[in-house]
C-alpha cells in the first residue's frame, strides 16, 4: 500500500502551465489538479485549448513553460521509453474513436493486450469479451468498425482504452456528435468504468449537462485561462458571468458573439476598413 | 516599372521558399528512413506482420505485373524479330528479349507498376490512419506507429519488389518465346540456346535484381514517408497518393539511368 501522503496527493497536477503554437498562445498559466478516483471535466468553447491540455498531459506535446505531473512524473522531462511506459497506465478515448479500421471489434479491444502482455490466448479472450460486455457490445465482436454507428464506435474504443485497466482515463470530446440515447450511455460508462476500475477520469467537453450529471469536478477555460471550477453543485448555483452564459447557452456575454472586428457602421457605404 | 521589380521578387521569393521547402523535406524524409529502420527490430521478430505486408504489396500485385509482363514480352518480341530478321539473325530474338527485361524493362516497368499498385495504396493506408487519429491512437497506447505499422510496409515492399521483377521478366520472356518461337515459327532450339549462350548471370541478372531491390526500397520508402508526412485531410491524402506516384516514377527513371551508366558502360 503506497504510503497515505503519496495516496493524497493529485494523480494530474498542473501548475502555471503555458503552451503556444509558435507564435499562437494558447495556455496562458492553467492550474489544474485530479484527484484518485476523480472524474473531472474541463470545460470551455472551441478553440479554448481544452485539447491541447489533454495532449500535454498524454505527453503528445510539452509545455512551454509550467509543470504538467501525473502520479508524481513530470511528464515533460520523460524520455522515450519512461514516456511509454507511463503510457501504459494511461487510456485515452478519441473524438471519433480511432479504430483501427483493418481489425474486428474484437482485434481492436485486443490489441493492447496483444501488444504489452504475453497472455495465452484464451485469456485474452476471456479479458477482451468481458471488457466489450462491460460498454454492452459483446455481440458486436465479429463486426469491422465501419458497420458500427458512432455511439457504438465510441464504447468499442471505451472498451479498448480501459483493455489495461488504466489508472488514468483521457477523453476527448467522448459526447461530440451522439445522439441523446447514445451520449447518456457513453456518460454512465464513463463513470462506472471509472469507479470499477479504481481509475481517475480527465474530461474534454462543451456538453454542459451530461457534464453536471456525472462528474466530480469541473474547470471551465477561456483564452487559455481557467475562469471558473467547482463541483457540480457549485456550478449550478454559480453567478460567475461566464459560467452563467456556459450553463444557459446564451449566444452573448463574456464570450462575444462577435469576432473581433472595428465597428461595423465604419465599413458600410462604399467606406474601406 | 515598380509593378514588374515587384513581380520578379516575388518570383524569386516563390523559387527560393519551393527550394528551402524542397531540402527540408529531404531532410525530414532522411530522418523519417533513420526512424524507420532503427524501428525495424518488430519487422523481423514479429514476422507476420512483414509477412502480412508482402501479402498486400506483393501478392496482390501478381496480376498486373504477369499480365504486363506477357504484353510487354509479346511486344518485344515482335519488333524484335522485325528488326533482326532485315540482318538475317531472327534467331537472335530470344537473347534480345531476355537481354532488355532482365537489365531494363523487367526491374523498371515493374516498379513504376508496384509504385502504381501497391505504393499509392500504401500510402492512402498510412494517410487515412494518419487522418483518422490511428496512428495517434496507437501512440497513445505505447505502441510505436513507425514499429508497427510503418516498417512492416516498407519491409513489405523492399521484398516483393525484386521477386515481382523477376516474376515480370520470365513472364515476358515467357511472351517472347510465344510471339516468335510458337507463332512467326522462329527455331526453338536457337531461341532457347542463344539465350543461355548470351546471358550471363553476373552481369545481366545480378545487376537487374541490384536495380529492382533499389527500386523497391526507393519507392517503399516513398510510400510510407508521404503517407506518414501528408496533411490530415481528405485533399491532403489525396494529394500524397498522387506525390507518391509522381516522385517514384521520377525517381526510379532517373535511377536507372545512374545504376545502367555504372553497370554497362561497356
Amino acid at each position: 500500500m503506497a504510503p497515505a501522503a503519496e495516496r493524497d496527493a493529485p494523480l494530474v497536477s498542473l501548475r502555471d502551465v503555458r503552451f503556444a503554437y509558435g507564435e499562437r498562445s494558447v495556455l496562458r498559466g492553467i492550474d489544474l489538479e485530479v484527484h484518485r478516483g476523480q472524474v473531472v471535466a474541463i470545460m470551455g468553447g472551441s478553440g479554448c485549448g481544452k485539447t491541447t491540455l489533454l495532449r500535454l498531459i498524454g505527453g503528445q506535446l510539452k509545455a512551454n513553460a509550467g509543470a504538467v505531473e501525473v502520479a508524481g512524473h513530470e511528464v515533460g522531462k520523460l524520455g522515450g521509453a519512461e514516456l511509454y511506459a507511463m503510457r501504459r497506465r494511461m487510456g485515452m478515448l478519441f473524438q471519433f474513436g480511432a479504430l483501427f479500421t483493418d481489425m474486428s471489434v474484437f482485434d481492436n479491444v485486443a490489441f493492447p493486450l496483444r501488444e504489452h502482455t504475453d497472455l495465452p490466448p484464451g485469456m485474452i479472450r476471456d479479458l477482451v469479451l468481458m471488457k466489450l460486455q462491460a460498454v454492452g457490445l459483446r455481440g458486436a465482436a465479429s463486426l469491422r468498425p465501419g458497420e458500427l454507428s458512432g455511439g457504438m464506435a465510441r464504447r468499442v474504443a471505451l472498451a479498448r482504452a480501459v483493455a489495461l485497466d488504466p489508472m488514468l482515463i483521457l477523453y476527448d470530446e467522448p459526447f461530440a456528435g451522439l445522439d441523446p440515447i447514445s451520449l447518456g450511455i457513453i456518460g454512465q460508462l464513463i463513470r462506472r468504468l471509472n469507479d470499477a476500475l479504481g481509475a481517475s477520469s480527465v474530461m474534454v467537453t462543451h456538453d454542459v449537462h451530461e457534464s453536471l450529471e456525472i462528474v466530480d469536478y469541473i474547470y471551465f477555460v477561456s483564452e487559455g485561462r481557467i475562469v471558473a471550477q467547482g463541483t457540480p453543485d457549485e456550478i449550478r448555483a454559480s453567478t460567475d458571468p461566464f459560467v452563467h452564459q456556459f450553463v444557459n447557452a446564451e449566444a452573448d456575454g463574456p464570450v462575444p458573439f462577435h469576432y473581433p472586428a472595428p465597428p461595423i457602421d465604419s465599413l458600410l457605404g462604399g467606406r474601406s476598413a | 516599372m515598380n509593378g514588374l521589380f515587384a513581380g520578379l521578387v516575388a518570383g524569386l521569393r516563390h523559387v527560393g521558399k519551393l527550394t528551402i521547402d524542397g531540402i527540408w523535406r529531404l531532410g525530414f524524409a532522411t530522418r523519417f528512413m533513420f526512424a524507420v529502420l532503427l524501428a525495424s527490430g518488430q519487422s523481423l521478430t514479429r514476422i507476420h506482420l512483414t509477412i502480412r505486408e508482402l501479402y498486400f504489396s506483393g501478392v496482390l500485385s501478381l496480376l498486373i505485373i504477369t499480365v504486363s509482363g506477357l504484353f510487354v514480352g509479346l511486344v518485344l518480341g515482335l519488333q524484335g524479330y522485325d528488326i533482326l530478321q532485315r540482318y538475317g539473325s531472327a534467331d537472335a530474338v530470344g537473347v534480345m528479349v531476355a537481354l532488355s527485361l532482365l537489365r531494363e524493362l523487367g526491374p523498371v516497368i515493374a516498379a513504376l507498376l508496384f509504385a502504381s499498385r501497391a505504393g499509392s495504396a500504401i500510402t492512402a493506408e498510412i494517410g487515412l490512419m494518419k487522418t483518422t487519429e490511428q496512428l495517434k491512437a496507437m501512440d497513445m497506447m505505447a505502441v510505436n506507429p513507425i514499429a508497427r505499422v510503418v516498417a512492416p510496409r516498407f519491409w513489405g515492399g523492399v521484398l516483393s519488389m525484386p521477386l515481382l521483377a523477376a516474376l515480370f521478366s520470365a513472364m515476358g520472356v515467357f511472351g517472347g518465346w510465344l510471339i516468335t518461337v510458337v507463332v512467326i515459327g522462329v527455331d526453338d532450339g536457337a531461341f532457347w540456346s542463344q539465350m543461355q549462350a548470351a546471358v550471363e548471370f553476373d552481369h545481366d541478372v545480378l545487376n537487374g535484381v541490384i536495380k529492382s531491390f533499389v527500386f523497391g526500397t526507393v519507392v517503399s520508402l516513398i510510400a510510407v514517408f508521404e503517407g506518414y508526412d501528408c496533411e490530415p485531410t481528405a485533399e491532403g491524402v489525396s494529394r500524397a497518393i498522387t506525390r507518391t506516384v509522381v516522385t517514384s516514377a521520377l525517381a526510379i527513371l532517373a535511377l536507372d539511368f545512374v545504376l545502367t551508366s555504372f553497370m554497362f558502360r561497356g
